[in-house]
């Protein structure tokens, strides 16, 4: 069934939805701009930008909980049912997932001031293209939130392999990188973790794409597409 | 009235069965032909709008539209696979067989303890004082009101508070050893606390009757039933298990009233 466009009788039910999903928006531009900023300070050994996301990750922190409060508060007062209380579910675990991806590029960020750039290795070069893939997932898993699409949330959840693939690929080239130049295990240990975080933020991006399958649909998309997918990879 | 065959048989474990029901008052079509299971060890709701005809389907299960003189009711209700509007069924049975309790509490302006044993004595179920002393005290235990009223059941059952009386009423009904027991709004009249016992004890109760209640508290029927039916303009929408119908329910329509976006 697709999501109601009615509105509901009670004008402030909708009224705290919309406000609602605006903090979700909110959210999610903030941990995708973090992860965006984190990468371009690795790619410029910029500090200061490094710094900044780290600081900026407690606005994220805080928004999770105002996100939890509200809805907390609309399911006490309002008593939501049916594909209204699928959204307010989806949106707890949704908000969640974000905060994970905020923390992610927090650690990024963290490891900035600790890659000398005279240490970078080609092996890395991925981690650029490798970002853009997963930052277009979170953008799309939101997207998919914002305008109720269930086949976007699926197109995500189909695409995270190439995140993962672009993470097998650049692990091996680190592994490979290290044992010739082990003066340069440091740095490409950071890097490899870095890439992992990658990794994990395209995974948390499938996560919420699921969770806006569920609120839309009622269904579980991993049950549902597990074993008859040829594209789903499981860990 | 009509006799429409339908697919059951004796040994069907539903205790109530409904086919293509229709009830008219005078020309209007309160409800449009309305199929319906109702088993032993389930809560069954019915819920929907005012006017959705969801406390006249109620009625028509122990023949309380009967009494309406331009009601008619067409199709097939059946109880452990009997014709309840077959010529040959003793009404007054029927209403014992399958008790109601309403939404207004409603005992007999008499004793707490005639208010229960009114109908052991008309069906003659107690053979002397002792055993409709037993039967009373059983049905006040069963509706968990045994405690409150024992040391006065000389009392007026008119005395006792709303949400006392409403349990009385259960206990009268209790009293006849029903095998189903309708509440139409049980609750609409009592406040929380009251409101929460008659659900205590509607948990406490399923399984020994089969329990069919009516409310317009949608969280009250998400509560204390295990299947509910959503009615509509007389149509019986959609219906299903309670936990599938308020989180993903089948038709637009039930998902506009639960979520409250109906009119």
């Amino acid at each position: 069934m697709t999501p109601s466009s009615t509105k509901h009788t009670v004008k402030a039910f909708d009224t705290d939805m919309v406000q609602l999903r605006g903090l979700v928006a909110d959210i999610g531009g903030r941990a995708e701009k973090a992860v965006i900023d984190a990468m371009t300070a690795l790619e410029r050994n910029d500090q200061s930008m490094a710094s900044a996301v780290i600081v900026k990750d407690k606005d994220i922190d805080e928004l999770e909980r105002e996100i939890d409060r509200m809805v907390v508060q609309i399911m006490a007062l309002r008593a939501p049912m049916a594909d209204d209380l699928r959204v307010l579910i989806a949106t707890l675990k949704i908000s969640s997932k974000i905060e994970r991806i905020g923390d992610y590029a927090k650690n990024i960020a963290k490891r900035v001031p600790l890659i000398d750039p005279d240490d970078w290795m080609e092996a890395a070069d991925a981690l650029v293209p490798m970002s853009q893939a997963a930052i277009e997932l979170v953008d799309d898993a939101m997207n998919a939130y914002a305008r109720r699409d269930a086949d976007l949330a699926i197109q995500v959840c189909k695409r995270d392999k190439m995140v993962d693939d672009f993470y097998s690929a650049i692990f091996r080239g680190l592994i490979d990188h290290m044992i010739a130049v082990p003066g340069q295990v440091n740095a490409g240990v950071h890097l490899m973790f870095i890439a992992k975080n990658l990794e994990r933020i395209g995974d948390h991006a499938t996560n919420i794409a699921e969770m806006v399958y569920f609120s839309i649909t009622g269904d579980n998309l991993i049950e549902r597409d597990r074993g008859n997918d040829p594209l789903d990879m499981n860990d | 009235m009509n006799t429409h065959a339908t697919d059951m048989t004796a040994t069907t474990p539903m205790k109530m069965a409904t086919r293509d029901v229709h009830v008219f008052y005078g020309k209007k079509e309160a409800i449009k032909g309305v199929d319906i299971d109702i088993d032993m060890d389930n809560v069954t709701a019915f819920i929907g709008p005012s006017g959705c005809g969801k406390s006249t389907f109620l009625r028509t299960l122990n023949r309380m539209n009967d009494t309406i003189p331009s009601a008619r009711v067409t199709g097939t209700i059946t109880l452990d696979g009997e014709d309840i509007y077959d010529s040959a069924m003793d009404v007054v049975q029927l209403r014992a067989r399958v008790g109601m309790v309403f939404q207004k509490p409603n005992p007999f302006p008499k004793s707490i303890y005639d208010n229960i044993a009114y109908g052991p004595r008309i069906h003659g179920l107690a053979t002397d004082k002792a055993e409709l002393d037993r039967i009373v005290e059983k049905s006040l235990q069963r509706a968990g009101l045994w405690a409150e009223v024992k040391d006065r059941l000389g009392d007026s059952g008119t005395a006792l508070s709303g949400g006392q009386q409403q349990r009385l009423c259960i206990a009268r009904a209790i009293a006849v050893d029903p095998e189903v027991i309708l509440m139409d709004e049980p609750c609409s009249a009592l406040d929380p606390i009251a409101t929460a016992k008659i659900e205590e004890l509607i948990h406490e109760l399923r399984g020994k009757y089969a329990i069919v209640i009516v409310t317009h508290n949608m969280q009250q029927a998400a509560r204390v039933s295990q299947r509910t039916a959503f009615f509509h303009l007389g149509d019986m929408v959609e219906y299903g298990e309670t936990s599938e119908l308020f989180t993903n329910p089948k038709e637009e329509k039930t998902r506009d009233y639960i979520t409250g976006r109906y009119g």
